[in-house]
């Protein structure tokens, strides 16, 4: 009796040794990741890193500024391409949520939020690269677009949800029409959450590479013409990497340090309006 | 005066209602591209294109087989390595440490571990995975790649630790605490509670999130392109270079032209079924959990 209630006070204890020993385990990878970016990335990174374009192979020296603008035009272009779309839609589902359509609109974001970002860049091709014969970073900015859509009409959509009905219940009976409640009440009063939707998307699509393969394609010359291709930190990152070259592998190792830096930066930024502008009812 | 503001609540409701549904119109749009393009390649293959072993461009004689077995291994033996690592975080977060400062600090590394973008894992997978996966080759004496299934495998692992976490959590916090106490009131230890109340009562919910975590190491595509090798032929072992599904298209699409193309969407068409069928199916289940227990709270 007594080595058995020892037996199951000592199952208890390991398990518990063994839970907190996995958990720890798995952000192991997270702390080694960091390392070798901070390790390597920094000692490429320099004045001159950042705002010079790529040298050709042998000569010492170069940057990629031109990666770092092309993010930033695809940033701009995917944002402007889908926020628009991605509120109203999410306000939509806001404000009929029980409807048919609705259904259909909520299941369809979670099959393209699903969608493997490598089939999206496939069929942005088809849609913008054949047509226009070319590469183009405007294809890049609709397939990175159509990746954000899901995120922001999700957070959009739960945002205005948790506003109170009596927000748009007192704004209703002193004669606001209703597209004005809607614009003027209740988006500015969960601005904060749509804000951190967004942000989060940005977040994600920051990253991507596979969407860019075939659509934004890589330019290892400076270029602002959206029509034409353009290069990106995740490409150039994957460009460098998969070079046998080891001067070009610490180029790698520089751009992923300033791209998980972008990246952290527009989580840290999404977390903290998330926490300071939080709407309390 | 009023009718003004009619319109303008007309035009209002109809850019709402448009933009809902262009995200129907787009997805069906992305199934009809990837559909009508795959066609010339699904008239001359047919289904035999999934029991077609050799992948050869040059012959123009395609079959998707080694990158079925390919993703079908990567992922799966992706599942297994981070699963006991997932279903321990979710057991830690939800039930052992549910809050202070460990708990938050685990909570927010893993939410770091999930934003980190692919193309990082894939490069870091390159310099600390596969020299290690190498150096385990050695050992066992087979022929030392280093990149392969393997490789592949581990990077997935760690890359879908997260979601899978994240889900399990919640399910987790989700068990009634009276089903508990009762467990505790009987005598139980907390491992007792945990193996036979919480795990039971959970395992929908840890399945699905699971699933989601399938889905998503189905479709992977930079990490995995990076380090799979790049094999057409049909993996031999879990040592074996490969392509999956993904890595296969994001390799060979920029230079494909007529049937090669359309070989590539074919096999485009079946990523995009498999992972939007394994989703719902996740999202489905997801969705009854809460059901019932929004049920049981009210």
């Amino acid at each position: 009796m007594e080595g058995q209630l020892k037996k199951r006070i000592f199952k208890d204890r390991l398990f518990k040794y063994l839970v907190i020993l996995f958990a720890f385990i798995s952000i192991l990878p997270l702390l080694l990741i960091l390392y070798y970016i901070t390790r390597n990335g920094i000692a490429v990174i320099n004045w001159e890193f950042l705002t010079e374009l790529p040298k050709p192979f042998g000569e010492a020296g170069g940057g990629i500024f031109n990666a770092i603008i092309g993010t930033f035009f695809l940033i701009v272009l995917s944002s402007v391409l889908s926020i628009p779309f991605g509120i109203s839609a999410g306000i939509y589902l806001s404000e009929k949520s029980e409807g048919k359509i609705a259904h259909m609109v909520r299941l369809c974001v979670v099959v393209l939020q699903g969608t493997p970002s490598i089939v999206i860049g496939i069929v942005v091709y088809m849609w913008f690269v054949v047509p226009f014969k070319g590469f183009s970073a405007l294809s890049g900015g609709i397939a990175l677009s159509v990746m954000m859509l899901p995120v922001i009409i999700k957070t959009t959509e739960e945002t205005l949800k948790l506003m109170p009905y009596t927000l748009k219940e007192a704004s209703l009976a002193l004669g606001v029409p209703y597209y004005k409640t809607i614009l003027k009440v209740i988006l500015p009063t969960g601005l904060s959450g749509i804000l951190t939707g967004i942000l989060l998307s940005v977040a994600r699509i920051t990253g991507e590479t596979a969407p860019l393969l075939f659509t934004a394609f890589g330019n290892q010359f400076m270029n602002y013409n959206i029509f034409k291709p353009m290069d990106s930190l995740p490409y150039r990152i994957f460009y460098y990497a998969m070079s046998p070259y080891p001067e070009w592998h610490s180029f790698a190792w520089g751009a992923s340090f300033i791209l998980v830096a972008v990246v952290l930066g527009f989580n840290l930024i999404a977390r903290g309006i998330a926490i300071k502008w939080k709407v309390q009812f | 005066m009023k009718s003004n503001i009619d319109r303008s609540e007309k035009v209002f409701q109809g850019v709402l209602a448009f933009s809902a549904i262009i995200i129907v119109v787009l997805l069906l749009a992305v199934f009809l591209t990837l559909a009508v393009a795959s066609l010339p390649s699904v008239k001359v293959f047919g289904l035999k294109f999934f029991f077609g072993t050799t992948w050869d461009v040059s012959a123009e004689k395609f079959g998707a087989l080694p990158f079925l077995v390919g993703t079908l291994l990567t992922s799966f033996l992706s599942l297994l390595i981070s699963i006991p690592f997932s279903i321990s975080i979710s057991i830690f977060l939800g039930e052992y440490f549910k809050e202070g400062p460990v708990s938050t600090f685990l909570r927010s590394s893993i939410e770091v571990l999930a934003g980190i973008p692919s193309v990082i894992y894939g490069l870091w997978g390159l310099f600390l995975l596969v020299p290690l996966v190498r150096s385990l080759e050695n050992i066992f004496g087979v022929t030392p790649h280093g990149v392969g299934i393997l490789a592949s495998a581990l990077i997935l692992a760690i890359m879908i630790i997260p979601f899978s976490a994240s889900i399990g959590r919640e399910v987790v916090t989700l068990v009634p605490s009276d089903l508990k106490e009762a467990a505790y009131s009987l005598g139980a230890t907390r491992f007792e509670v945990i193996k036979n109340i919480i795990l039971p009562y959970a395992r929908s919910g840890i399945f699905a999130g699971i699933l989601l975590a399938l889905g998503r190491a189905i479709g992977e595509t930079m990490a995995v392109t990076m380090l799979i090798g790049n094999s057409n032929f049909l993996p031999t072992g879990i040592f074996s270079p490969a392509n999956t599904m993904a890595s296969v298209i994001a390799n060979e699409f920029a230079e494909a032209t007529g049937i090669t193309a359309s070989s590539l969407i074919y096999i485009g068409l079946v990523l995009f079924l498999v992972t939007t069928i394994v989703n719902i199916i996740g999202i489905y289940v997801i969705r009854k959990i809460s059901l019932t227990a929004s049920k049981e709270v009210t």
